[in-house]
């Protein structure tokens, strides 16, 4: 800290940011040189300029404390709603007309339902099409056009796929409103995401290790095996979890496959109906009873606990990987 | 002696397939063909999503005028008295766009600032990832908290504000999308070269100033493609709206009154389970096409601008 | 017209043969039009200016040139009478017979044994997989100080450790070639010097053909050298001739201006 100015020099991390420390403000000309420090005092006007500077710094900060401010606001809210409601009764029971005695076992058993199938199907053909993309074909105008499809995919909002499925899903093939077809539904939802993850991870294995694969006489898919998918494999698994958090999240696409949102039982086999629990939020939340909205926090509060600890587990598994190098 | 003897038996000919390769080529072409099914995949999903907005809106358009879709000024599909102007629609979509851009993109690209030019490497590493959630959360989520949180609160400050209105979805799509913001914008500021700001910074710039005009100015592109996607993710949002927007289609500008956006009616027709073939069901897929025509136009914009603002910065 | 000495093979064909090879990097020529014969059991040194072309020559020999997006190659590369290049090869089955080390060490992040076992093991190999590590761990001169911990991490050798178990995972595959693309250039010199000695103990078992930029090197370790300037071949012969009496004058420039 330089002595005299009272500016707490933070050093800014990053690569294009410089480590020069502290806030270099005093102008070259300063308001004379009678000043006693050889004409680089504070004068008038830069002081005026270093208030300018901290007004805008704490906007800045205000600015990126706002995000946080709404998160502990939001969870804040939701605790205060829906805490009383977490009970063991509530995971167990199905959901009724009267609040007391609602739970959310349908819509969880539904929505672990929907995330084993969405991983299971989705997983192996993101990852198969980024493994084509990264190995098999990086240049050739089959792949630059999968990668411009993919981008644009990866765009599309989820209602929109909802809109797919039911037309392909439910209709055209006759899956009806089943918790399969939710699960295609919710897979060709967050296949782009998966498949730009998997892409990134690929990407960043070293040539050298492919390379000397390959000078030892291995093929393409004995290099992809043996060496790049290990390598690639905690990037695939942290993007994979990310995106599976997503499709639980997601309601839109489910409201459009037209899944229930009343019902007492779980899904025995692919055929069944089902719900999940972002529907039964949903529906909830759109009751006008207050005990009902309180519901709805306590879901919430269990769905989030779910998407969060699958970020967290995501995050941990990028930073143990990291870890490892 | 070379006791270390080659693996394929000597000094046979290498065209000859031995036992052992044929099997070795046959799997190696048959992963090549599996591996590319699987990006196909991609490419048959987009058809069949192209396919079906497509036929559907065709059918849809043999019983109501382009004309009518695009000028009229009420939408009431459901209703006896039927009208089919997207306008209403469009205007609520557009609201609760521009009303969570107004708040994320200022909100946004300040913190990316503070982040990349203020904070030290201990704030960030907390900060950013806190921001980060805030784009994990489940859209219904904010739903739930634009009614019970948000709306209560505009009521108080705004009296008169309906139970349903666009402010109250603007405000929490707004603080989903500034992550968005938020992020691109800082990758943007972080990719300005180190010399750009210690030249600044030799000529006695403050850092403010630093920030302001060096900054800003050079990572523009990158704001600006952030900016385009996170409208885009604006417009494409559903449940927040669905739940505290309303479902009443309204061509209005003020945001306090309910409105209806091309999503919301998505999942209320959506939730009707209209009959295959009837007008009821076509809407979805003219509403449909409408915003998958909006969002892909300005993802690609979004993507453009951004792989330009990655050539620029080297 | 390059000035190609004649190379006593003893009657024996050359292990490799270059005929009017060219290679072009997305329309840009690197080799041009390069003809030499590598005889059997001998080193053979590719020198020049960097940008030359050696690097890329030397790849063409095991079709790793093939993995270069871009590249094109004319021309014959016969090993044995067959070109390396017919359609009808599998270079992943050239690659097992000429053996390639690079000039970073890029061992696996693997263990040292599994590193060494890799090649066999895609290969099909059958049979005592322990020995055959063991015997190119040994050729390598290398297993005596990794016998004691074969499953340790390969990352955590020195860098001439990993070089020489490199060199361990190529022979494990059994090449009658070894090519080497500056193998000693990123290693200390003692390091270095212990490769140099192991090229010269393994030249009685392979050929090896060497790129270096080293041409003090070149000549302790070399019976042939090819000096290379702009993708073309200026003159190949002989070590000593090549350094003590070249034919031609570029050569006498590049070897005086960089050897004397």
């Amino acid at each position: 800290m330089r002595g005299g100015r009272g500016v707490t020099p933070v050093g800014p991390g990053g690569p294009g940011s410089p480590t020069v420390p502290g806030d270099p403000g005093a102008p070259r000309r300063s308001g004379g040189a009678g000043d006693g420090l050889g004409g680089l005092g504070w004068g008038g006007r830069s002081r005026r300029r270093l208030a300018k500077g901290r007004a805008f710094e704490v906007a800045a900060l205000l600015a990126t404390l706002l995000g946080v401010a709404a998160l502990a606001a939001l969870l804040g809210d939701l605790l205060l709603d829906g805490v009383r409601h977490l009970s063991s009764h509530f995971f167990t029971s199905f959901a009724s007309r009267f609040p007391e005695r609602a739970g959310i076992r349908a819509p969880l058993v539904g929505t672990l339902w929907l995330m084993g199938l969405t991983a299971m199907l989705a997983i192996p053909v993101s990852v198969g099409a980024a493994v084509f993309l990264e190995e098999y074909a990086p240049s050739g105008w089959f792949a630059r056009a999968i990668r411009t499809n993919i981008a644009t995919l990866a765009g599309v909002p989820s209602i929109v796929y909802g809109i797919l499925g039911l037309a392909l899903f439910v209709r055209a093939l006759g899956l009806g409103r089943s918790v399969i077809s939710g699960a295609l539904t919710l897979s060709i939802l967050v296949m782009p995401i998966i498949i730009l993850a998997a892409q990134e991870a690929i990407r960043a294995v070293p040539r050298g290790v492919r390379e000397a694969a390959y000078a030892l006489g291995a093929t393409r898919w004995q290099v992809v095996w043996h060496q790049v998918l290990p390598l690639a494999f905690p990037g695939i698994l942290s993007g994979a979890i990310l995106a599976v958090s997503r499709a639980v999240g997601e309601t839109a696409p489910l409201i459009m496959i037209g899944a229930m949102s009343f019902i007492a039982f779980t899904p025995g086999s692919l055929g069944d109906p089902f719900t999940a629990l972002p529907i039964q939020i949903f529906h909830w939340a759109s009751r006008p009873q207050e005990e009902f909205q309180a519901l709805a926090a306590a879901a919430i509060l269990v769905l989030l606990a779910l998407v969060l600890g699958m970020n967290g587990l995501a995050a941990i598994v990028r930073h143990r990987a990291r870890q490892g190098e | 002696m070379n006791d270390l003897r080659a693996l394929s038996g000597g000094t046979g000919p290498l065209t000859a397939p031995l036992g052992r390769h044929r099997s070795r080529m046959g799997r190696e072409r048959l992963a090549g063909w599996v591996l590319g099914a699987c990006a196909g995949v991609s490419a048959l999903v987009t058809l069949g999503l192209v396919l079906v907005l497509t036929s559907e809106t065709v059918a849809f358009f043999s019983q109501v005028s382009l004309w009518e879709f695009l000028t009229a000024t009420r939408w009431t599909p459901l209703f006896r008295e039927k009208h089919f102007g997207i306008l209403p629609l469009l205007s609520g979509s557009v609201l609760v766009a521009l009303g969570a851009a107004a708040l994320a993109i200022p909100a946004g690209v300040l913190s990316a600032v503070y982040l990349s030019e203020y904070a030290s490497r201990r704030a960030r590493a907390v900060l950013k990832p806190l921001l980060e959630v805030l784009a994990g959360i489940p859209t219904v989520v904010y739903g739930y908290v634009a009614l019970t949180l948000v709306t209560p609160v505009l009521r108080v400050l705004f009296p008169g504000t309906g139970v349903f209105n666009a402010a109250s979805a603007a405000v929490v799509v707004g603080i989903m999308i500034l992550p968005t913001v938020m992020s691109l914008s800082e990758e943007a500021f972080r990719a300005v070269p180190r010399h750009l700001r210690e030249a600044a910074f030799s000529l006695g710039a403050t850092r403010m100033e630093v920030a302001t005009r060096v900054v800003v100015p050079a990572g523009l592109s990158g704001v600006l493609a952030s900016c385009i996607l996170a409208l885009s993710r604006a417009l494409g949002e559903t449940m927040a709206v669905t739940i505290a927007a309303g479902s009443s289609p309204h061509l209005t500008l003020n945001p306090l009154e309910a409105v209806q956006t091309l999503t919301a009616y998505i999942a209320q027709a959506g939730m009707g389970s209209p009959a295959a073939g009837s007008l009821e069901y076509r809407t979805l897929f003219a509403v449909g096409m409408t915003l998958f025509a909006l969002t892909l136009v300005m993802n690609l914009l979004g993507q453009w601008v951004r792989g330009r603002f990655r050539e620029v910065a080297p | 017209m390059a000035t190609v000495y004649d190379i006593d093979s003893g009657g024996r064909e050359p292990a490799l043969e270059a005929r009017n090879l060219s290679v072009a990097y997305g329309g840009r020529e690197v080799v041009r039009a390069v003809s030499l014969a590598i005889p059997a059991n001998s080193v053979v040194a590719l020198v020049g200016p960097s940008g030359c072309g050696k690097t890329s020559l030397l790849r063409c020999f095991n079709r790793m040139n093939d993995l270069t997006p871009g590249a094109r190659v004319t021309g014959e590369v016969l090993f044995h009478g067959q070109d390396l290049y017919h359609p009808a090869v599998d270079p992943a089955r050239v690659r097992q017979r000429i053996g390639m080390v690079f000039q970073t060490p890029n061992p696996f992040p693997k263990s040292i044994f599994d590193n060494v076992a890799f090649g066999p093991r895609v290969n099909g190999f059958e049979g005592d997989l322990n020995r055959r590590v063991e015997e190119s761990l040994k050729r390598a001169a290398l297993w005596d100080e990794v016998s004691d911990r074969l499953a340790e991490p390969a990352g955590k050798l020195s860098a001439g450790q990993k070089q020489r178990l490199c060199i361990a995972r190529a022979l494990a595959v059994g090449p009658e070639i070894l090519l080497m693309d500056e193998p000693a250039s990123e290693l200390d010199p003692r390091a270095s010097q212990r490769i140099e000695e192991l090229i010269y103990a393994l030249k009685r078992d392979y050929t090896i053909v060497i790129v270096t930029h080293n041409l003090q090197q070149a000549a302790r370790i070399s019976e042939y050298t090819a000096f290379l300037q702009g993708g073309e071949l200026v003159e190949y012969g002989p070590t000593d001739v090549i350094f003590t009496k070249p034919r031609e004058e570029r050569t006498e420039t590049y070897v005086t201006g960089r050897f004397g």
